[in-house]
Formats: structure tokens, C-alpha cells, sequence
């Protein structure tokens, strides 16, 4: 125990350890979210693959292997790793500025903002063609959020902007009442307008959907995803100053309300982006940080980028699963990540307080 | 440094809980503040750390005014230990007080070998040292003071502002705490519950109804009528014959 507990300077040493695994294991796991589906592709041609597109080489390769790597699956599986890193960082976040173990990436009503807009615009036919799903659900969680917020400041300032531990609150709660309003929305409009096919499609787009993903959505998860991990990097140690609330923090120097303001938009803006391209992901955002907090300890210096690298895989491996478990059909990934989410933390749980 | 407060106040809820608070703390000096349960100690504490921006009158450290400062430049020179900041996270008692340096580190000034001893230290002040591999939630609430109180420490600061900082401490862990916090050559101000460790202030005031109604010398300001008239009890003030301290004891509440 001492050992782990000594880590100011060894944390050094650790850090250079994680530096040099992450790309690693983040590549492995991209080059088997590759490989593996209904048509099994060896490595060799995946990697001829990627040398023809990346490095100009001129293998000569099956031209439809050829399209299901390029096109289908790697796109597929980089923007898994993008939306798994970025949930698993919005939970990490939101977990650390309101100090509670429950906050996850859609309680300021991102995703119930977002299935409201998406039913809008498939469903209620608003803007008569002119929005994707994707814009619509992104337009939804954008009013969504923005309305939590509006909620939450009006609620804490009216503790007349006194102590700030009861902003978080007022957040939680803010963030709750958005949420069943926009669900009751999304309710209305499908059971006023859906066709039974119409609202199976919607639940599944809901569950969590890669199917459709090409390049044009990595040009977008993958900034996002970046983004969203330099900006928690930059402010870990003011994330590591909320441990004992907003109050401690401010005595330890940290703004408190530009920072808890910055870092929530951005965490939202990025959930945001993921739930418009892919739909609202379970799971990974609320319990990732857990398990990693048990694994490499609570610094942000350390929880941020193994959060992000345990989510990308964590995705990597459900989207995998949900491609090849039951042949001939794609199961939504939320299933997946709840079905070995679930039981894969309930053992890290007892082990962790186990061992300690 | 110097710290100073003019006319200050505070209200909540068009509830005023402080008010016209005028305040002097010379440099080097160990103020008490005292008073009856809501009588603004927690309150005044908190406009002079730069939690709250007062909403009347000023507080300033070396004559500069707090409302103008940053938080981080003000965190550099102000330290303070709350009376429950508590968590859940699974945190060893050595990162909590490391938290302590977040004022000085930033992305171009990371932790150093520096901030390792100043950390070291300050575990030593408070005689935790053995317990930095300790997980916070196995700590018992005296032991948990006394990390915040190292975080504080770590904080390096030039004035001090502890909100009873006694309270859950053993006995023994009560006096070393007073005897370290007075000999800092530091400002510092402590809110204290028990009076007899307030007379050992170079200075106290006394907190009623958001006001502070008296300050000075320990012994001028502690007599028997105003424990009477502002603590609701009866008192008797004696000397100890060993070594000819003024002690009080409480005989009944009015």
C-alpha cells in the first residue's frame, strides 16, 4: 500500500509507462476492430490496406477487402475509439467538478435533448428535409443543454451566489428536470406521429448505432475527441483541486466558476457531437472513470488519459462484440457495453475494496 | 502580511449575517475569533479568504483589496482550513496535502523535488507523517483535520485562516495544533469554541449577531460580563497558581 501511496515522484516514472502502452494498446485495438467481423481479414491485408492509403504502396489486395477495411470498418472503429475517449473524459469530468459518483455525460439532458431532436426531424418531418438525424439530434442537445443551464444558474443564484458546493446541486437537479421534459417530448412526438417502424428505428439509433459511420464523421469525432482531452488535460490539477468541493478549490487558487463553466460546455459541446453521430451510448461515461479510478488512483494527471484509452478500447471491443455475436444481425452498442459493462465493474468493484 | 477589513458585510436572502465588520491583524499575529454559534465567524472567514466578494466595505492584505486580486494570486498568499470539507474519493493522505501546491504548479511550472519537501514538512508539522499512505475515508475526523491543516500549511501561506480547527482533535492533538499555530511567524486568524485556548491569542474578537462587538487583549476583552452578556453563561475568571495564567470556569448557562 505504501508503495502505490508514495507517488509524487515515482508518478514520473508511471506516467512515462502509460505514455508508452497507450498508442499501443489504442493500435492493437484498432487494428482488431478491423480484422474482426462477419468476414474475418488477416492482419497482412489490413496492414497492406493501410500502406496503400497512408504510405502510397501498391499492394496488390482483394478490391472489396479493400473497401470493407477502408470504408467500412477502420472509419468504424477509429470513431469508436473517438466517442468511447470522449464520454469516458465528459464522465471523468462531470463526476470530479460536481462531486458525485452518479454524474454521467448525459445528465445535463444532452441525450434526451438529442433524441427529441432526432425525432423531430425523422419523425415530425421538421425542417422538411433540409436537417440529417445527425443535425437535428446535435440542434436537440445544443436547446437541451442550454436549458439546464439556464435552470441551473437561475436556481443557485438565487443562494445568492453564496456557497458553491450548492451550484453542483443545483446543477444535478436542473439537469434532471431537462431531461424528463425532453423525454416526455420525445414520447409525444412519437406516439402522435411515429409508425411502429419509425419508433423501433428511433429506440435503436438511441441504444447506440456505428453502422452508418464513414470518414466524413471522423473528421468530426476525432477533433472532438481531442479537444475534449487536451482541455481536461490542461486543467487536471484544477479538476484534482475540486476533491473536497467548489469551496476547497477556491482556496487552493481556482476560479471556480469560469473553469466549472469552461470545462462543462466543453465536455457537453463534445457528448453533444458523439450522441449526433452515433446516439446515446450508455454506460461507458459513467462507469469507466470508476474503473479506472480504482486502477491508477485519483490524480487527473493519470485518470484523464487512462479514462480516454480505456473507454476508446472499451468501445473498440463492444462495437466488435455487437457486430459478431448474434451472426447476421447488429446488435445496438449500448447492449454491449451495459451487458459486459455491467458484471466487468461489479468485479473490479468488489475486488477493488477488497484489496484495500 | 497584514491584514485588514473595512466596514464589511455580508447578507444572504436579504438576511444580513455580517455586518460593519472593522478588522486589523498586525503581521506575525495570532488572532481568535470568538463567538456564540451563528454569530458570523464562518462567514467573516470566508469574505477574508476570497470565497465570498463582500457585499459592503473591503478586505485587503498589505493594503491591496482581495476583490481585485485573482483567485490563484490571492491562493499564494492565503491559505484556509474549512470546518467539513470532506470526500468520497479513494485519496492518500499524502495527495491531499500535495493539493496544497496547486496555487504554485501550473503546465509551465510542474511538481518539483521543491514541492516534495514542502509537502514532507508539512505532514511533519501536524504529526502525520506516518499516515501519508493512508487512504483518506480510513482517517478518524482528528486525523482528517490535521491533513487539512498540512494541506493548508503546504499552501506555504503569509496568513492563515483556520475555522475551528480544534474541534474533533484529541486533547494532546488540540494544544500541539495551537502551540504549531501560534509559533508561525504568520498572520493568522482561528476561530475558536474553547475560551480558555482563545486567551492564549495574541489578540481576540468577539462575533454577536454578525457584528464584531469586541477586540483586544485576551484578558480585557473576556470578562465576566461579557461572557455573561454575549455567551449566556455565568463565569468566574481565576488565576492558575502554577503559573499565574488567567483561566475561566463556567459555572451554569443563564
Amino acid at each position: 500500500m505504501k508503495a502505490i501511496a508514495m507517488h509524487s515522484t515515482p508518478m514520473a516514472r508511471t506516467q512515462a509507462h502509460w505514455l508508452w502502452l497507450a498508442p499501443l494498446v489504442l493500435l492493437i485495438a484498432l487494428l482488431a476492430g478491423t480484422a474482426i467481423g462477419e468476414t474475418s481479414i488477416p492482419v497482412d491485408t489490413i496492414l497492406k490496406v493501410l500502406a496503400n492509403h497512408l504510405l502510397g504502396a501498391n499492394y496488390a489486395v482483394d478490391r472489396i477487402d479493400a473497401g470493407i477495411i477502408w470504408n467500412y470498418r477502420l472509419s468504424r472503429a477509429i470513431v469508436a475509439a473517438c466517442c468511447g475517449a470522449a464520454l469516458a473524459l465528459a464522465g471523468v469530468v462531470l463526476q470530479a467538478l460536481l462531486r458525485n459518483p452518479l454524474a454521467d455525460p448525459y445528465l445535463m439532458g444532452i441525450s434526451a435533448g438529442a433524441s427529441t431532436g432526432a425525432v423531430a426531424v425523422t419523425v415530425a418531418g421538421l425542417g422538411a428535409g433540409a436537417f440529417t438525424l445527425s443535425a437535428g439530434a446535435f440542434a436537440g442537445a445544443g436547446l437541451a443543454f442550454g436549458l439546464v443551464v439556464l435552470l441551473a444558474h437561475a436556481a443557485s443564484s438565487g443562494t445568492g451566489g453564496g456557497r458553491s458546493n450548492q451550484a453542483a446541486g443545483a446543477i444535478i437537479l436542473a439537469g434532471i428536470a431537462g431531461s424528463q421534459l425532453f423525454n416526455a417530448l420525445t414520447a409525444f412526438i412519437i406516439t402522435k406521429s411515429a409508425s411502429a417502424e419509425q419508433a423501433r428505428g428511433i429506440m435503436f439509433w438511441l441504444l447506440g448505432n456505428l453502422s452508418g459511420v464513414r470518414w466524413s464523421d471522423v473528421a468530426i469525432a476525432f477533433p472532438a475527441a481531442l479537444g475534449g482531452l487536451l482541455i481536461c488535460l490542461w486543467h487536471r490539477r484544477a479538476l484534482d483541486a475540486f476533491t473536497f468541493g467548489a469551496d476547497s478549490a477556491a482556496s487552493m487558487g481556482i476560479s471556480v466558476r469560469p473553469t466549472r463553466g469552461l470545462l462543462i460546455i466543453a465536455v457537453a459541446l463534445v457528448t453533444a457531437i458523439m450522441v449526433s453521430i452515433v446516439g446515446a451510448i450508455g454506460f461507458v461515461g459513467l462507469v469507466i472513470p470508476h474503473a479506472m479510478r480504482f486502477i491508477v488512483g485519483t490524480q487527473h494527471t493519470r485518470l484523464v488519459p487512462a479514462s480516454a484509452l480505456a473507454g476508446a478500447v472499451f468501445l473498440i471491443g463492444s462495437d466488435i462484440l455487437s457486430r459478431t455475436l448474434v451472426p447476421g444481425q447488429v446488435l445496438p452498442i449500448g447492449v454491449i457495453t451495459s451487458l459486459i459493462g455491467a458484471p466487468a465493474f461489479a468485479l473490479i468493484l468488489v475486488r477493488g475494496t477488497r484489496t484495500r | 502580511m497584514k491584514l485588514t477589513a473595512e466596514q464589511l458585510g455580508w447578507s444572504v436572502h436579504g438576511r444580513t449575517l455580517l455586518e460593519d465588520v472593522f478588522l486589523d491583524v498586525a503581521p506575525g499575529q495570532t488572532f481568535g475569533l470568538i463567538g456564540p454559534n451563528g454569530s458570523g465567524k464562518t462567514t467573516l472567514l470566508r469574505l477574508l479568504a476570497g470565497l465570498n466578494k463582500p457585499k459592503k466595505g473591503h478586505v485587503r492584505i498589505d493594503g491591496q483589496p482581495l476583490a481585485k486580486m485573482r483567485q490563484r494570486h490571492i491562493a499564494q498568499s492565503v491559505a484556509l482550513v474549512e470546518q467539513q470539507a470532506e470526500t468520497t474519493d479513494r485519496i492518500y493522505v499524502r495527495e491531499v496535502v500535495a493539493l496544497g501546491r496547486t496555487p504554485f504548479l501550473s503546465a509551465l511550472r510542474p511538481w518539483s523535488t521543491h514541492d516534495d519537501a514542502i509537502v514532507d514538512q508539512a505532514l511533519d508539522d501536524v504529526d502525520m507523517t506516518h499516515m501519508a499512505g493512508r487512504l483518506w475515508h480510513t482517517l478518524s475526523g482528528g486525523e482528517r483535520q490535521r491533513v487539512h491543516i498540512a494541506r493548508a500549511l503546504a499552501q506555504q501561506p503569509k496568513i492563515l485562516l483556520l475555522d475551528e480547527p480544534t474541534n474533533h482533535l484529541d486533547i494532546r492533538h488540540q494544544l500541539s495544533i495551537l502551540e504549531l499555530v501560534r509559533q508561525l511567524p504568520i498572520t493568522v486568524v482561528i476561530s475558536l469554541h474553547d475560551l480558555n485556548q482563545a486567551m492564549e491569542c495574541d489578540r481576540i474578537g468577539v462575533m454577536d449577531g454578525g457584528r464584531l462587538i469586541a477586540s483586544g487583549q485576551p484578558h480585557d476583552v473576556l470578562t465576566a460580563q461579557r461572557l455573561q452578556e454575549t455567551f449566556g453563561v455565568h463565569a468566574h475568571v481565576l488565576d492558575d497558581p502554577i503559573d499565574g495564567k488567567r483561566i475561566m470556569r463556567f459555572r451554569s448557562a443563564i
